[in-house]
């Protein structure tokens, strides 16, 4: 059998470990060895963004990174943004100004989505396509993605205010 | 869309990354960001037998201003370079020309070390390096040395780097103040190499030209330095006759090979248009004293 | 009357027909709960991965397996000859043809499925699949299908070379498939040798491909013990799959369960029975094990489920004032290796003969040769009901023809030849009955919106202008649709007639489950049917719940394809609905002590007519029902099954408007401005309408902008990755506008018609007409798709327009 690593990383701030080969890709370690279905895989040559998770404070395309080279990393996926039973700002918004409708690219979107506002809190119009470029949607045609994550960047907005 | 089975190595320093390359041989391939690596590796296009990782070495990221010029470190992501004060103030070709690479999360991961030493024609930052005149640290193991950008790329992903080598650092004249800059890249869609690239770097006095570095992205084998339409311009006034003219000596030497963004007509002549276009943005950022 | 207040009230609470209710089915999404194929994970499930053809058309000399089978992980390697003991080898499709499961002796199209590698997990069977050796021997192929039918063409089929019909009439050749035509010929012929003026254009819809966001895949479990065998798979159409299942197996119908869980798209890609599945299936069946298969992008772009490859050629010939009096449309149509396109029985070019479109057109003829090439089979339909986009395309790019030659304005040549307002129900020159539409009203209600005369104005000045470095071009397009197959008696699959289903049950408390036969993917199904039963029955959307796609729980139907979920289901739907209330008001009027005469509908609850005050609501009668409290004979429950045989298709309609600037220097095209009215009838969701259009419109502007899947003379495939393969992110799709109008459907119990596909429909010749307006001043009549910024380029190159 091929030599397996033994990788350690904190999956939604949870410690998690998982046993792979080198050549195994992070996005198959998440869905078939951790249970984190919610990434999924679209196009395999870096293209569609629906592997996107957040690893170590960037956006990355699950299907191109090996899951050893995360030993030691921070991950958050979809299944993470949820907070003690509170959905966040954005997965709301995408669910009110519908933003998604076969769901396949909505947690890509979303990882995505939260790392941009999280670099820039009050995007434009063009600050959002040109942020989620790297992530493809067949359904939507991206108009109520941009609304949605707009809004989510006022109420974002409006609750730090509050809490300041 | 599997890789072969390959062994990993991640060494700490870049001592030992270049101890690993040496003891391996030619099965192993270093992996900067992978973005074009991996890809090739999943189709089996590529089937290296160990991959030695430089994503954690330290000394191999990073941005400073060194006396006259800027040194970036060859495993600094896309994404640092767009975020960088520095660059943006003292070399803001290298920051447009980099928000046109790939798309935001592959250039999270993207390193400007990887696509430069990658030699494919299509990646962008060889053709900004010509333009800026850039110079490319390589070490192994029998030390370093320097390298102008300017005939290192020998043809397709072929380059000056010799087995064993690491390309660790970027080295960038700073452009004196008041230079011009543009980066003008058609292309199909985001994430699409260019149908046709052109940097310039644009250094006017009053209204001839003083300095000018032009790089041509995708339209050979390798990336190329319009070193003809360079020196036609040296004292020129950037005018309709000019930008003509400029564009023309770009597109001579122009060999594109044909694909499905196009034919060699069409590229050359896409090499001209960017060629203008990219002339006639910089004139109007230069400044003119 | 009721306080008006209190009525409003309790309609909100509803959540009927009209609101823009938020999607029920959001909630797993947003959480990245989705149950897609590739999520499936069963005890003991082995993987598949599938051997390709690197030859478009060779010969298969031998296959080695025994590296593969030497490789760790590896089970087992299929080839055609495992698969011979059970005849499964080769598998019948709906066009009456046949399809090589496995590779049979020869391949006929590049990446065509060569062997299965079974392996413990996906990396194994990988390995496994790089190290099946094949030995080949290269034959020459047919890519262009112009060729197909030349005297000396190589025989693609051999294996079917000396059949004197595939399917659908007699075949001319051994590359012909069928040739169909619909109309009166010597009619239309007659009507063009006295015309005034004729106009004649070729035109070709390229071949392109759906490409949802997820690719196909199946999970087969055949349990040896009972016998059942479980298909989770990637299926629009569940219930015709399980039907095909048990013809192919032999295995009974009732112990054959096709799950279809949540799908990430379809756009038509999932419709047919691909190999995939049959050979997992069957892979199972001989392990006992589950058999996990999925298709890579690059797979699922070269093989399964192309689009269009129509080459056609229109003709329309019309009076001195441009109204049309005579239309031929012919087509070649490219079916690929095998004719495993998906059609009805009866209807082997789809609907192609709904390409009169808005038009009054007296004489028409149109005919369809099809042929095989050595190109990936099939023909699915891409976001629309089968060749109405080539049929829409067509007439709606012709109407542009005859207006350029005529020197007419493009929006005056549609209404000069506009069915009128009166004429509904209109029947076409090909028989088909257009059920309501109001034409005139849509279009200059878009002209206005978008000032179309200060429109054409500025473009009058930048063609007067040398220096503008772009040129301007607005695009119309005022199509007509036909959704929602279908009629019985004039669609069926392997017999099967397209009706579809509805099961209703309501629960003591005024909870309510509806199942149905249609498969959603993306729709928004579970919200919009729940709010024709809110509306329906009375009872909240919040407390309904929809289920599809579990043959082993919904009524049989033909799934989801074609527009047809609204059009077919939604009036299942409203009609078994109406059984439950028809029986409610019974209740109610014996709990009131009145006739049923007597009561009177109100929201949520009947009324006795006169004294308001005596009602009972329908929550109210929901738990009487399940009590001993009925009328005398009156079974408990409020249960109703509804199986629907629309009495006709429907017809929704839309006018466009896109204007485009083109650089002239690059060939970019720049969309200005893209606004789109549709009319489909009775709108039930408002939001989720917009969405629909909002995605059609997308796949739209890739279609005309981007996508085409180009070969080279030998057949191999030159951009079927996402590298190449058109699909517009953010950066590159517009921004649309949306307006409607409403006219509803005649014939349909709530009077809606269906939508998502107009936008796709609609929008692929709006943006053609519009790149091509912008070279109307240069006598252009005609480009052909993809407008890439190469192709355009060319265009202004071959014109010098590009010159400084």
């Amino acid at each position: 059998m091929a030599k397996t690593y033994k990788v350690a990383f904190k999956l939604n701030g949870k410690d998690v470990a998982a046993e792979v080969e080198p050549r195994e890709l992070l996005i198959y370690t998440l869905r078939e060895k951790l249970a984190h279905t919610g990434s999924h895989i679209g196009c395999e040559t870096t293209h569609c963004g629906a592997c996107t998770v957040d690893v170590d404070g960037m956006s990355v395309k699950a299907c191109t990174v090996l899951t050893v080279q995360c030993d030691g990393s921070q991950l958050l996926t979809v299944e993470g943004l949820e907070q003690g039973g509170v959905l966040h700002a954005l997965q709301q918004a995408f669910h009110e100004e519908h933003g998604l409708q076969c769901g396949y690219c909505t947690p890509g979107m979303l990882t995505r989505a939260y790392r941009l506002l999280q670099e820039n809190p009050n995007p434009t119009e063009h600050d959002i396509r040109y942020g989620i470029s790297g992530n493809l949607c067949r359904c939507t045609g991206y108009q109520n993605i941009v609304k949605a994550v707009q809004s989510a960047a006022r109420k974002l907005a409006a609750t730090a205010a509050k809490a300041a | 869309m599997i890789p072969a089975g390959f062994d990993y190595h991640a060494p700490r320093t870049l001592a030992d990354a270049i101890k690993l390359l040496g003891d391996l041989g030619p099965d192993a391939r270093l992996l900067a960001g992978g973005h074009s690596l991996l890809p090739m590796m999943k189709l089996r296009f590529a089937e290296p037998a160990h991959l030695v990782d430089l994503g954690k070495i330290p000394e191999l990221r990073g941005i400073a201003q060194v006396g006259n010029e800027i040194h970036i470190g060859a495993m600094t992501t896309e994404h640092d370079l767009l975020r960088s004060a520095l660059l943006a103030e003292k070399v803001p070709l290298l920051v447009e020309g980099t928000s046109w690479i790939a798309d935001p999360q592959v250039r999270y991961k993207g390193t400007i070390g990887g696509d430069i030493s990658h030699g494919d024609p299509g990646n962008d930052h060889p053709a900004l390096m010509l333009a800026l005149d850039a110079s490319f640290a390589l070490k192994g193991p029998r030390g370093e040395r320097v390298v102008k950008a300017d005939g290192y790329f020998l043809g397709l992903y072929s380059t000056l780097l010799e087995p064993g080598e690491i390309l660790t650092q970027i080295r960038i004249p700073l452009p004196a103040a008041g230079t011009g800059w543009s980066y003008q890249k058609l292309k199909r869609k985001t994430g699409d190499f260019a149908t046709a690239a052109t940097a310039v770097l644009l250094q006017m006095k009053g209204n001839s030209v003083a300095k000018v570095g032009i790089g041509l992205t995708n339209l050979a084998p390798t990336a190329l330095k319009a070193r003809a339409a360079e020196d036609y311009l040296v004292g020129k006034a950037i005018d309709e006759r000019a930008l003509t003219e400029a564009a023309r000596l770009a597109m001579s030497i122009c060999d594109p090979m044909q694909d499905q963004r196009g034919d060699a007509a069409y590229k050359t002549a896409m090499c001209g248009e960017m060629t203008r276009r990219a002339l006639a943005a910089a004139h109007a950022r230069a400044s003119k004293s | 009357m009721g306080d008006l207040s209190d009525i409003k009230e309790r309609e909100e609470k509803l959540q009927g027909m009209g609101t823009s209710l938020l999607r029920k089915e959001d909630a797993k999404f947003i959480r990245g709960q989705g149950a897609y194929i590739d999520d499936i994970k069963l005890p003991g499930m082995l993987f598949g991965a599938i051997v390709r053809s690197p030859y478009a058309h060779a010969r298969i000399k031998s296959i080695n397996k025994s590296k593969a089978l030497a490789t760790p992980g590896v089970v087992a390697v299929l080839v055609a000859d495992d698969l011979k003991p059970v005849n499964l080898h080769w598998m019948p499709t709906v066009g009456g043809d046949v399809q090589a499961v496995l590779a049979d002796k020869k391949v006929h199209f590049q990446l065509q499925e060569v062997a299965m590698v079974l392996a413990s997990d996906r990396y194994a069977a990988y390995d496994g699949a790089a190290a099946v050796e094949v030995d080949y021997e290269e034959l020459p192929a047919i890519i262009d299908p112009k060729k197909s039918l030349a005297k000396d063409a190589v025989i693609i089929r051999e294996d079917i070379a000396d059949k004197k019909e595939v399917g659908h009439g007699p075949r001319t050749h051994p590359n012909h498939i069928f040739t169909w035509e619909a109309g009166d010929k010597a009619a239309a012929d007659a009507a063009f040798s006295g015309a005034a003026v004729t106009v004649r254009e070729e035109i070709l819809n390229p071949r392109v491909h759906p490409c949802p966001l997820e690719t196909c895949g199946c999970v087969a479990s055949f349990n040896k013990a009972t016998g059942n065998l479980t298909l989770y798979v990637t299926s629009q159409v569940p219930h015709l799959l399980r039907t095909v299942l048990a013809m192919l197996s032999g295995i009974a119908e009732s112990k054959i369960r096709v799950v279809g869980g949540d799908i990430g798209g379809g756009f038509g890609n999932k419709v047919p029975i691909y190999p995939g599945y049959v050979v997992a299936t069957v892979a199972s069946i001989v392990t006992g094990v589950p058999i996990k298969w999925i298709e890579s992008r690059i797979d699922n772009i070269s093989t399964t489920g192309f689009a269009r490859d129509y080459h056609c050629v229109g003709e329309l010939a019309a009076d001195k004032d441009g109204r049309i009096k005579g239309l031929r449309f012919t087509a070649i149509a490219d079916h690929g290796a095998f004719n495993s396109h998906v059609s009805a029985s009866k209807l082997p070019a789809g609907l192609f003969s709904i390409c009169t479109g808005s038009y009054a057109i007296p004489n028409a003829y149109c005919r369809v040769d099809a042929v095989y090439t050595n190109k990936a089979p099939g023909g699915v339909a891409y976001r629309c009901s089968l060749r109405v986009t080539e049929a829409v395309y067509l007439i709606e790019r012709m109407m542009d023809v005859l207006a350029h030659k005529m020197g007419v304005d493009k929006a005056e040549i549609r209404r000069r030849n506009f069915v009128q307002p009166e004429q509904f129900p209109y029947t076409t020159a090909f028989g088909w009955t257009l059920d309501s539409g109001a034409y005139h009203t849509a279009l200059e209600k878009v002209l206005k919106a978008v000032d179309y005369d200060g429109l054409r104005r500025e473009q009058a000045a930048k063609r007067a202008d040398p220096s503008s470095p772009t040129l301007m071009g607005i695009g119309i397009a005022t199509f007509t649709e036909i959704v929602g197959a279908g009629p019985t008696k004039v669609c069926d699959i392997l017999g099967i007639g397209l009706f579809d289903s509805c099961e209703i049950r309501v629960h003591p408390t005024g909870g309510v489950i509806a199942r149905l036969g249609t498969m959603s993917q993306g729709q928004g199904h579970a919200t919009t049917y729940a709010q024709i039963i809110a509306t329906e029955l009375g009872l909240p959307a919040s407390d309904i719940v929809v289920e599809e796609g579990d043959t082993d729980k919904s009524p049989y139907g033909a799934g989801t394809w074609g527009s047809r979920s609204t059009p077919v289901s939604g009036a299942a739907t409203a009609q078994a609905a109406r059984k439950i209330k028809e029986k409610a008001k019974k209740i109610a009027a014996h709990l009131l002590e009145v006739a049923e005469g007597d009561l009177e509908w109100e929201i949520d609850r009947f009324k006795v007519k006169g004294n308001p005050s005596q009602a009972k609501t329908m929550k109210e009668i929901c738990m009487v029902a399940h009590t001993g409290n009925l009328p005398a004979g009156m079974e408990q429950g409020l249960n109703a099954v509804t199986y629907y045989d629309p009495p006709n298709l429907t017809f929704p309609f839309g006018a466009y408007l896109c204007v485009v600037d083109i650089d002239k220097f690059t060939g970019e095209v720049k969309v200005r401005r893209f606004y789109a009215l549709d009319d489909c009838g009775t709108r039930i969701n408002p939001m989720i309408i917009e969405g629909q259009i909002h995605g059609g419109l997308t796949e739209a502007f890739a279609v005309a902008m981007g996508q085409q899947l180009p070969f080279d003379e030998n057949g191999n495939h030159l951009g079927n990755s996402l590298l190449d393969y058109f699909l517009p992110t953010a950066m590159e799709t517009p921004h649309w506008e949306t307006d409607h109008t409403v006219t509803p459907c005649p014939h349909h119990p709530i009077g809606a018609k269906g939508v998502a596909e107009s936008p796709h429909v609609g929008g692929i010749p709006c943006f053609s007409n519009a790149v091509i307006d912008a070279f109307a001043h240069l006598g252009i009549s005609h480009m052909d798709m993809p407008h890439s910024a190469y192709r355009v380029w060319q265009q202004c190159n071959a014109l010098g327009v590009n010159k400084r």
